[in-house]
């Protein structure tokens, strides 16, 4: 695939998910309620429990190996508020 | 050594198609920003409060590191919340690269971290800055990220951008001074699924531009004149890299109060280098406050286009580099962690604690990488393999 | 392009729901169980102004807000105010030991199946619900950040003075 298209795309794809919170104001009922979060809201079912930990394990890897990158993620949880 | 010459139209397309993606990614974060000042007062929650004191020991290849690792997070009024970290590695090594042509040594390499962050309503604001110091390389990145949940809470949508400069130095030459310019794009969507099902995907653009190989490091070609069979000369390599990764992952909550997780992740770049990343996890608690972590990764990838072993004679082509960490490899990890909950109840201002321990053994495996300490004949010495063990033995408190 | 996204942006922020407010129509009521095992019933309350909490023990902001709503309680029992803590968690066990930790002397209630979540229509934790003294639903707030005890505390005057 050429670069061009591939940046293209990568444009066309970046644009898509960043227009997602237009959609918001769209009335999707959560098929979760927030009195309903309990499991995701406990520790263990946290993304990251040990941040200090994890990221010194992503340097162990980042150092000896040649991908970097996409090693995090947000959300979840208890939803609170 | 001279300057490496602008090389392969590879080398500018990769910096147009950076620069493109750079314009790209900054113009989706600033429309997010703008869209997500936009969304219905649903509030967030800041990161939680808490203090870390982690020891961390590496030991493999001839390589061990040691030191610590510390963190604080506080929050203040509800919308704030401010963090440091402290992290050391102190090395000595003895490294395979480093027995083959040079002598071991000893060095120590010093970060500081600070993060920021602001809870608006429904988005979160961070920032952070990052500075890196030992005596032959200082790193600076400086990072923003806003991250915003929506759909009723069940979605959150995540983009970060960070600029990073570096300063590289050479030991034993006062004069050799290069730069490394660094970007990452950085875009992530977390889904919760079921009541016991959460979804995770990332995707990371970084490029990097300047000096980005290492002054010390050399590659071998094949030498008639030499009595080993072959000699050494300095690698060179592009002046430009721009990578790609994405990642998947889930998270589920088994009924009996465990939870498993799984992460595949993708990565490609401009130097052709390809990788994918296996990681299956499981947690389990144990009643009187023990929780305990089983994790098996598994990594493969393979080598940049201009890397070789072993290289058929001097100057054979514009880059060239024989890091093993650009070869072809696999490594596999496992993990075993325990953490044990300490100050039930509190203790004054602190509401919990836990004592933690992790232990890794990961195993590294090069496909054509050749390990020159063992005998053979030039390009026909073993391939290398060796195996590390990391121990991190950690205290962390909630406040 | 990006004018258009701005033009969206901003309707969407007119047309924004907000954390708190106003609300209106009668209180559906509802029986549940208390801590102390007797039925508790809204419809009983007539005459009262009641407050209704929807909390839970994993919810950070529920756990803070405890203390002030006790406080709230209180002060103003006497005064033909009673608080109802809807306690929403799935597995009731864990919730006497909270209580232990952080007591509290007001009713709390127990809605494992969630069916007076549903009726309320939670869509926040904590979620709080002002009901006057004629059974009418008055005021909602979503979640907790500090502060708001201290606009629960006007609103419970405001409708106590009815």
């Amino acid at each position: 695939m050429s670069t061009l298209r591939t940046t293209r795309l990568r444009a066309a794809g970046l644009a898509c998910i960043a227009a997602l919170p237009l959609f918001a104001g769209c009335a999707v009922e959560p098929w979760v309620k927030p009195y309903e979060r309990d499991r995701l809201a406990d520790p263990i079912m946290s993304w990251d429990r040990d941040p200090v930990s994890s990221a010194y394990m992503h340097h162990v890897y980042e150092a000896r190996e040649g991908a970097r990158g996409a090693t995090g993620s947000a959300g979840g949880g208890c939803g609170c508020n | 050594m001279r300057g490496a010459r602008p090389a392969a139209p590879g080398a500018d397309v990769a910096v147009i198609e950076g620069r493109a993606g750079a314009r790209v990614a900054k113009a989706a974060a600033v429309l997010a920003a703008l869209v997500a000042l936009a969304l219905p007062a649903v509030a967030g929650v800041l990161p939680e409060e808490r203090a870390d004191v982690l020891f961390h020991s590496y030991d493999g290849g001839g390589v061990t590191i040691q030191g610590p690792s510390l963190l604080v997070r506080k929050q203040f009024a509800d919308k704030f919340s401010a963090s440091a970290n402290y992290y050391v590695d102190r090395v000595s090594s003895a490294s395979i690269d480093v027995v083959s042509t040079a002598s071991p040594y000893t060095e120590e390499r010093t970060q500081y971290s600070v993060g920021f962050d602001y809870l608006h309503d429904s988005w979160l604001l961070n920032l952070g800055f990052t500075s890196s110091e030992e005596n032959d390389y200082t790193a600076d990145t400086f990072s923003v990220g806003v991250s915003q949940d929506f759909f009723g809470d069940l979605t959150t949508l995540s983009l970060g951008y960070s600029v990073g400069s570096d300063e590289v130095r050479r030991r034993g030459d006062s004069e050799f001074s290069a730069d490394v310019d660094r970007r990452q794009y950085r875009l992530g969507l977390s889904q919760i699924l079921t009541r016991s099902l959460l979804l995770g995907l990332s995707f990371e653009t970084i490029t990097d531009e300047g000096f980005l190989n290492n002054p010390y490091r050399s590659v071998r070609f094949i030498d008639d004149e030499n009595p080993r069979g072959y000699s050494w000369e300095s690698e060179v390599y592009p002046r430009t890299r721009t990578s790609d990764a994405a990642a998947i992952r889930l998270r589920y909550y088994l009924p009996y109060r465990a939870a498993l997780h799984a992460e595949y992740r993708t990565y490609t770049d401009t130097w052709d280098i390809r990788a994918d990343t296996f990681e299956l996890g499981y947690t389990h608690p144990i009643d009187g406050g023990w929780v305990i972590e089983a994790k098996v990764r598994g990594y493969s990838q393979t080598a940049a286009s201009f890397y070789r072993d072993l290289f058929p004679r001097s100057r054979f082509q514009n880059f060239m580099a024989r890091d093993k960490e650009l070869s072809t490899f696999d490594s596999t990890t496992f993990r075993l962690g325990a953490s044990y909950d300490v100050l039930r109840g509190g203790w004054r201002f602190v509401e919990r604690g836990t004592v933690n321990i992790a232990y890794d053994h990961i195993l590294f495996d090069y496909a054509d990488f050749r390990d020159v300490t063992r005998g053979g004949a030039p390009g026909d010495e073993p391939f290398y393999s060796f195996d590390a063990d990391v121990v991190q033995l950690y205290l962390s408190f909630w406040f | 392009m990006l004018k258009k996204m701005l033009g969206m942006a901003a309707g969407l922020l007119l047309a924004s729901a907000v954390g708190a407010g106003e609300i209106s129509g009668p209180a559906p009521n509802f029986s549940l169980p208390s801590r102390s095992g007797e039925q508790v019933s809204l419809e009983d309350l007539k005459g009262q102004v009641v407050m209704i909490n929807f909390w839970a023990t994993w919810c950070g902001p529920c756990r803070k807000e405890m203390p002030h709503l006790e406080a709230l309680h209180q002060r103003y029992a006497n005064l033909g105010f009673t608080l109802l803590g809807v306690n929403v968690d799935e597995d009731t066990s864990g919730v006497e030991e909270f209580l232990k930790e952080t007591p509290v002397s007001f009713e709390v209630l127990f809605d494992p199946e969630n069916e007076v979540s549903e009726l309320y229509d939670v869509v926040a934790m904590p979620s709080t619900v002002m009901v006057d003294r004629e059974g009418n639903l008055r005021y909602m707030h979503h979640g907790y950040q500090s502060g708001y005890e201290n606009e629960y505390q006007a609103q419970i005057r405001a409708l106590l003075r009815e």
